[in-house]
């Protein structure tokens, strides 16, 4: 088989088929998307509710329906795939070694490569859960594969531990499956899932969250017999004497999603140690020259629309740079988080002849109500730039559209911070 | 050793406990022509106690009191270690452990250690400056003043051994049983009789390796005389970083708060802190305290600062089992016919083809025949796992077996050839823990999360199990409660 490519798409998910469709509207053809699975579409096809594709499509879809539009424009675009093929390393040079079984061991070579591996969840263990290890724990993301894909049921009397999106859609379909769902507890004093998630999947079926609550241990020797629970100081300690214990069966973890970045490291490429993902500018350019990053391998986002859209970029971008059509970067402008802002993504924009129109996505570190994001550099007095909004919460992700003369006309860092009117 | 077992047939020994010393002993006796069976309660090899979650240390041998049992089968076990390694294909990483001293005061205690080893007969023990123990380890504390170096301590992993021994002896006709755990050892004429789930097993001998349960064990053959208790020992593991990675195991001079937490470094490549040690009553509670992990992560943080929490894959207890009489190993003939390898605390692992060699000389006095078995084989054929290969071997593997090009655990590489292949070993994988062991897939940062329903899925497959009984470590630890859907239509 041939070993060289213009442009390698590594993952076959939303981020990979939508990088991969918008390089090849960008006139690229010689594409190649590697998948690990055994089909495209990666984690939506799990994802079996609606709510995808609001933005993307003006439409409801669930995660299967979602992911299709993208495998359909592949598919019809003629873009070559290769399924049950895992890539192992990315060298700095763009040499990428996979295996398969059908294909054996494979290193290719392209011109361009797109990072597009998703993430994964953070486990029990990471967060330091104590207590016993018997079966019955697992991520949300697990059990919701074992129910929507193989067809089988992990528990029967549940507690859930974190409020992230999937751990509250699976507080849902463990409902609609006859299971009892117990609570979901969150450690912090608000939820860092969406709002609409909260009515939708707990609210509507009496399901009760439990701010400032975590797990203090879980029981069983062989599979889980029951949790002990308590409240939570400002500190995220237990408070004494609020420690109650819930008989359950099955504890399921909701606790966070870390980009999955192995092979980046691999590849040399820099990494943000907030975002666990790439550093990058506004078109998805990592550290290394020729290498894109995009979708929740980069940042992980709430919305699959967000991924598609930012995937797109990434796949334009690599299609220009192959192309050599990348306009001249005049200078760097570094975009740094402030007082209310965890992170941003790009890390930095380059400033051209004609700087395009940006989109910044930051999380806010905590809740604020009645404020503005405001964008400065250190010099200036007045903000360069300033968003009001309603409510900021961790839980959802915070897009700016900012004008590229913003970029064009400062020199220094800017800095982006919240301000409470 | 190809003759049948017939049901009424009279076994040499019935050995209890397939822990490394139980495991250690059944290979020591393959050498020999003997019938011998192996019951051990929980699902696998070395899933029952101590042996699963230990520092995986290889202890040079200074730290037992001269004179003890306890220092010459250390002393003897770690010496057996290089060809009991290589004859089995285990990993060991050999290069010397370290105590370290936090200031010229505790300077004094590594005299005393270095003094109580050349009594006991340990080669190779040192006592290094300051900037010698940074040269070896450049991640360790400012703080460090001193340390004993003792070159013939190692780092292994106890399963891993525990495995390939249970292999090795299966592979000369040891048989092991299950899930089978012993309800009750009766004199008989001539022998014993054991109970050991739904088996009756008639033996000459009888051998207690049964861990923390020896004291109920050997209650139960009227031999009696000891209690165990757990001392239990909280872990944490975490993936390596070059700011915090060790090269070998790290001690601390015990102070009057404490033993000290050991940080090292497995042969697999995780760093290992730990062990707490708390005296507790209940043998089968294995929890993990906030508690607990906070001293370990103090304790391993004066060592080396840099640890970093969000690196941890997974926390466990293990449990030592302590004979609360005597500080000392318990290798004795309990009653006629009946040996008790018994209170095998640290160094248990180092002194367990000792601890074997021991027994097989007890067994011997008290009339075993010890006809060599022509037939033995003191090798397993050693398969790699696919990560341990070279492109070139790899690439052929895959040829061989398109298997070993699918991937099925990421995090640690884990192929699917790797996976059939420890299912379908002598004393294969049953078990979704027995699989983490032997392969590590669902040991790495996701846990399980990504490659477990794969996991799931060869299991049955290559086992004819039905999904809802496929279990963590055995009946009751079942994965799955439900089927959603009729059986027969979850083929993807």
């Amino acid at each position: 088989m041939k070993t060289e490519y213009d442009l390698i798409v590594i993952g076959g998910g939303p981020a990979g088929l939508a990088a991969a469709t918008a390089a090849y509207d960008q006139g690229l053809r010689d594409i190649l998307i590697v998948e690990r699975d055994r089909f495209l579409g990666g984690i939506l096809n799990q994802c079996i509710h609606t709510g995808f594709g609001l933005q993307e499509f003006r439409e409801e879809l669930t995660g299967p329906e979602y992911a299709q539009r993208f495998v359909d424009k592949t598919l019809e675009d003629g873009i070559p795939f290769l399924l049950d093929t895992m890539v192992l390393a990315v060298r700095p040079d763009r040499t990428i070694v996979a295996i398969s079984p059908k294909l054996g061991r494979l290193e290719l070579h392209a011109k361009a490569i797109v990072l597009s591996m998703g993430c994964r969840e953070r486990t029990r263990a990471a967060i330091m859960v104590p207590g016993t290890r018997p079966a019955g724990v697992m991520t949300a993301g697990t059990a919701q594969r074992y129910m929507n894909v193989e067809g089988y049921l992990p528990g029967h009397n549940v507690v859930i531990l974190g409020s992230g999106d999937v751990g509250l859609i699976m507080a849902r379909r463990f409902t609609l499956e006859g299971a009892r769902v117990n609570a979901v507890l969150e450690i912090m004093p608000y939820s860092t899932g969406l709002t609409r998630n909260i009515v939708q999947c707990l609210d509507d079926y009496g399901i009760p969250l439990l701010l400032n609550h975590t797990v203090t241990s879980v029981h069983g020797g062989k599979r889980v017999t029951g949790v002990s629970i308590a409240q939570v100081d400002d500190y995220r300690r237990p408070v004494p004497g609020t420690e109650r214990e819930i008989a359950c069966d099955t504890l399921i973890t909701s606790v966070g999603l870390v980009p999955e970045n192995e092979l980046s490291k691999t590849a040399g490429v820099q990494l943000d140690p907030i975002t666990g993902g790439a550093v990058v500018n506004q078109r998805l350019q990592t550290s290394v020259p020729g290498v894109f990053a995009c979708g929740n391998v980069l940042q992980v986002h709430d919305l699959v629309d967000n991924v598609s859209e930012e995937s797109q970029r990434a796949g334009r971008s690599a299609a220009l740079y192959v192309q050599d059509k990348l306009p001249q970067t005049l200078r760097s402008i570094r975009v740094v988080p402030a007082s209310g802002i965890r992170y941003v993504v790009p890390q930095c924009v380059d400033v051209t002849e004609q700087t395009e129109t940006i989109k910044l996505f930051m999380r806010p570190s905590d809740v604020f109500k009645g404020a503005s994001v405001e964008l400065r550099t250190d010099s200036r007095e007045e903000p360069l730039a300033k968003f009001r909004r309603s409510r900021l919460t961790p839980g959802e992700m915070v897009v700016l559209t900012v004008q590229g003369t913003v970029f064009a006309a400062v020199e220094a860092d800017i800095l982006v911070g919240v301000k409470v009117l | 050793m190809t003759e049948q077992r017939g049901g009424g047939q009279m076994l040499d020994v019935v050995i209890i406990g397939a822990g490394v010393v139980g495991c250690a002993t059944a290979r020591e006796l393959s050498r020999y022509c003997l019938n011998v069976t192996v019951c051990e309660r929980a699902a696998e090899v070395g899933q029952g106690g101590a042996t699963k979650a230990n520092t995986g240390i290889v202890h040079a041998g200074y730290d037992p009191m001269p004179g003890t049992l306890m220092a010459r089968l250390n002393v003897r076990g770690n010496a057996m270690y290089d060809q009991l390694t290589a004859d089995l294909g285990v990993h060991m990483e050999r290069h010397g452990t370290l105590v370290v001293a936090f200031s010229p005061f505790e300077r004094a205690h590594l005299e005393e250690l270095l003094a109580r080893g050349q009594a006991n007969g340990v080669p190779g023990l040192r006592i290094l400056d300051h900037r010698e123990l940074m040269e070896l380890e450049p991640n360790l504390s400012p703080e460090a003043d001193s340390a004993l170096f003792a070159a013939t301590g190692g780092a292994i992993e106890p399963y891993e051994l525990t495995l390939a021994l249970a292999e090795n002896a299966a592979l000369n006709g040891v048989e092991f049983l299950f899930e089978h755990p012993v309800r009750s050892v009766k004199p008989i004429s001539g022998g014993w009789r054991v109970e050991a789930g739904e088996r009756l097993l008639e033996t000459r001998f009888v051998v207690n390796a049964a861990g923390l349960f020896a004291d109920d064990i050997s209650r139960m053959a009227g031999a009696g005389g000891f209690h165990i208790r757990p001392r239990l020992g909280q872990y944490l593991l975490l993936e390596d970083r070059a700011d915090y990675d060790v090269q070998r195991p790290l001690f601390q001079v015990p102070t009057p708060m404490g033993k000290g937490i050991v940080v090292s470094r497995t042969p697999d490549g995780n760093i290992i802190a730990g062990p707490t040690a708390d005296d507790a009553q209940d043998k089968d509670d294995l929890a993990t305290t906030a508690d607990g992990l906070a001293r370990v992560l103090t304790g391993a943080r004066k060592s080396i600062p840099r640890l970093d929490t969000r690196q941890l894959v997974a926390e466990f207890t293990g449990a030592r089992a302590v004979i609360a009489e005597q500080g000392d190993f318990l290798v004795e003939q309990g009653a006629a016919g009946f040996f008790n390898a018994a209170g095998i605390k640290s160094p248990g692992l180092t002194a367990a083809p000792a601890i074997a060699e021991e027994l097989v000389l007890l067994l011997k006095g008290a009339g075993l025949d010890t006809t060599s078995n022509p037939a033995f084989i003191p090798t397993n054929t050693h398969v790699p796992l696919f990560r341990e290969c070279s492109p070139e071997q790899q690439k052929r593997m895959i040829v061989e077996d398109p298997r070993y090009g699918r991937i099925v655990c990421r995090c640690e590489t884990v192929t699917e050839g790797d996976i059939v292949r420890a299912i379908h070993r002598p004393t294969g994988a049953r078990t979704v823990d027995g699989l983490k062991f032997r392969t590590r897939a669902g040991m790495g940062r996701c846990q399980g999360g990504f490659c477990g329903p794969r996991v799931l899925e060869i299991l049955c497959r290559e086992l004819g199990l039905d999904p809802l009984s496929v279990t963590k470590c055995g009946a009751g630890s079942e994965i799955l409660a439900g089927r959603l859907r009729p059986e027969g239509e979850n083929d993807a």
